[in-house]
C-alpha cells in the first residue's frame, strides 16, 4: 500500500462498511428462514396437496379452499385443517 | 466407540474436502485410527487432495454392492500411520449410496476405527443427506461471505431435524464452526464479515479459523494435505483445530491483522 492508497483507503474505510450491511441482511434472512422452519415440518405442502387430491375425488374445489395450519403451544401441536366446500357441491364423477 | 464426524457446508467450494483431508490427517497424527470417506459420488475429489488418486482400485459403491470388501478398498496413507481413505465412486447413479448400504459399511468401520470422517458433497441432495445422517458431530465449513453463511444455517436446520440422532430423539449432533478463507485485514476494514459476526449469526461454537492462504492451493496441487506443511499459517490453523477438537485449550491465531510497520504503511509492500 503506497502513500496515496493509504489516504484513499482511510476514506473508503469511513464511507463503506459492506460487512455491516451483510451482517444485517443475514440476520434478517436467517431469522426468517428459521421462522419458516418452525412453521411446520417439510411434509406439510405435500400433505396439503394429497388432501386436496382426495377431496377432489368427490367434490370439485379450488386449490385455495384447503387451508392447513400447524400450531404449537408448549408440548402440544395442533394440526388445523380447513376445507371450504362450495355452496352447490358438484359431485365429481 | 467410534465417532462419526461429517464435514459439511451446503455451499460448494468453501473448503470441505481440504478440511476433511487435513482434519483426518491431524487425528491420525495424534494416534487415532482414522478413515476419511468421500461421499461425493460421481465427483470424486478427496483422492486427489490426499494424493492417492492413482491407488484407487475399488470404491465406496463397490463395497456397498458387495463387489469388494473393505480390506481391498481402503487405501492406506503412505505418509501418516493410522490413516485410511475410502474413495467415492465415479458412477453417475446418485442413488448408489443406499441407506442400508451406507449404514452397513459405517457399522463395519466402527469396529476398527476411532474416527470416521465423512466428506459431504455440496448441496442438500441425497449424497449430502447420507453423509450427514449418521453423524455424531459436524464440522460446518463456512466462508465469511453471505451465501455461505446462509447455506450453513440451512444445513444446521437439517442436522437438527433430519439426522439419525434427531429422528431417534438422542442428544443432538454436536456442531462446530470452521471459518475458512478468512482475511483478518479485510474484516478489520469492514469489507468482510468478522469471526464475531459469523458466530453471532450462526450461534454455534468456533472450532477453528483458517486464514485465506495461497499455500492451500499449492498443497492441493501437490496432493499433500495442508496440515502436513507445518510452516504455513493454514497448516498451523488446522493443527490447532484438531487439538481443540480433542479437548486441548488453544487460543485462536491468525484472526487479527498483522500490524504494519511505519515503512510498510508508507512505501507499500
Amino acid at each position: 500500500m503506497g502513500l496515496l492508497d493509504y489516504f484513499r483507503s482511510t476514506q473508503s474505510r469511513r464511507s463503506s462498511n459492506s460487512a455491516a450491511v451483510a451482517k444485517e441482511r443475514l440476520q434478517i434472512l436467517v431469522a426468517h428462514d428459521r421462522g419458516s422452519r418452525r412453521d411446520g415440518p417439510d411434509y406439510l405442502p405435500a400433505m396439503k396437496q394429497e388432501l386436496l387430491d382426495v377431496v377432489r375425488k368427490y367434490v370439485a374445489i379450488e386449490q385455495d379452499q384447503v387451508k392447513v395450519h400447524l400450531d404449537r403451544d408448549g408440548d402440544y401441536e395442533v394440526l388445523e385443517l380447513n376445507i371450504t366446500l362450495p355452496d352447490d357441491p358438484r359431485p365429481v364423477r | 466407540m467410534a465417532r462419526i464426524i461429517v464435514v459439511t457446508s451446503g455451499k460448494g467450494g468453501v473448503g470441505k474436502t481440504t478440511t476433511s483431508a487435513s482434519f483426518a490427517v491431524g487425528l491420525a497424527q495424534r494416534g487415532y485410527k482414522t478413515v476419511v470417506i468421500d461421499f461425493d459420488v460421481g465427483l470424486r475429489n478427496l483422492d486427489l487432495v490426499m494424493g492417492c488418486e492413482r491407488r484407487v482400485v475399488y470404491d465406496f459403491v463397490n463395497v456397498i454392492n458387495n463387489e469388494a470388501n473393505l480390506n481391498q478398498t481402503l487405501i492406506r496413507d503412505k505418509r501418516v500411520d493410522n490413516l485410511y481413505i475410502l474413495p467415492a465412486s465415479q458412477t453417475r447413479d446418485k442413488e448408489a449410496l443406499t441407506h442400508d448400504g451406507v449404514e452397513r459399511v459405517l457399522n463395519e468401520l466402527k469396529q476398527s476405527f476411532d474416527y470416521i470422517v465423512c466428506d459431504s458433497p455440496a448441496g442438500i441432495e441425497h449424497g449430502a443427506f447420507m453423509a450427514m445422517y449418521h453423524a455424531d458431530e459436524a464440522l460446518i465449513v463456512t466462508n465469511p461471505e453471505v451465501s455461505s453463511v446462509r447455506d450453513s444455517d440451512r444445513i444446521l436446520g437439517i442436522l437438527a431435524s433430519r439426522s439419525r440422532r434427531a429422528e431417534r430423539g438422542e442428544d443432538p449432533v454436536k456442531e462446530h464452526l470452521v471459518l475458512s478463507r478468512y482475511a483478518p485485514e479485510r474484516a478489520d476494514r469492514g469489507d468482510m464479515l468478522s469471526v464475531d459476526d459469523v458466530l453471532e449469526i450462526l450461534g454455534i461454537s468456533l472450532l477453528g479459523v483458517i486464514p485465506e492462504s495461497q499455500s492451500v492451493l499449492q498443497s492441493s496441487n501437490a496432493g499433500t494435505p495442508i496440515i502436513l506443511d507445518g510452516d504455513t499459517e493454514a497448516g498451523m490453523a488446522y493443527s490447532d483445530m484438531v487439538a481443540r477438537f480433542l479437548g486441548e485449550d488453544r487460543p485462536h491465531r491468525f484472526i487479527t491483522a498483522e500490524k504494519k510497520g511505519f515503512f510498510k504503511r508508507f512505501f507499500g509492500n
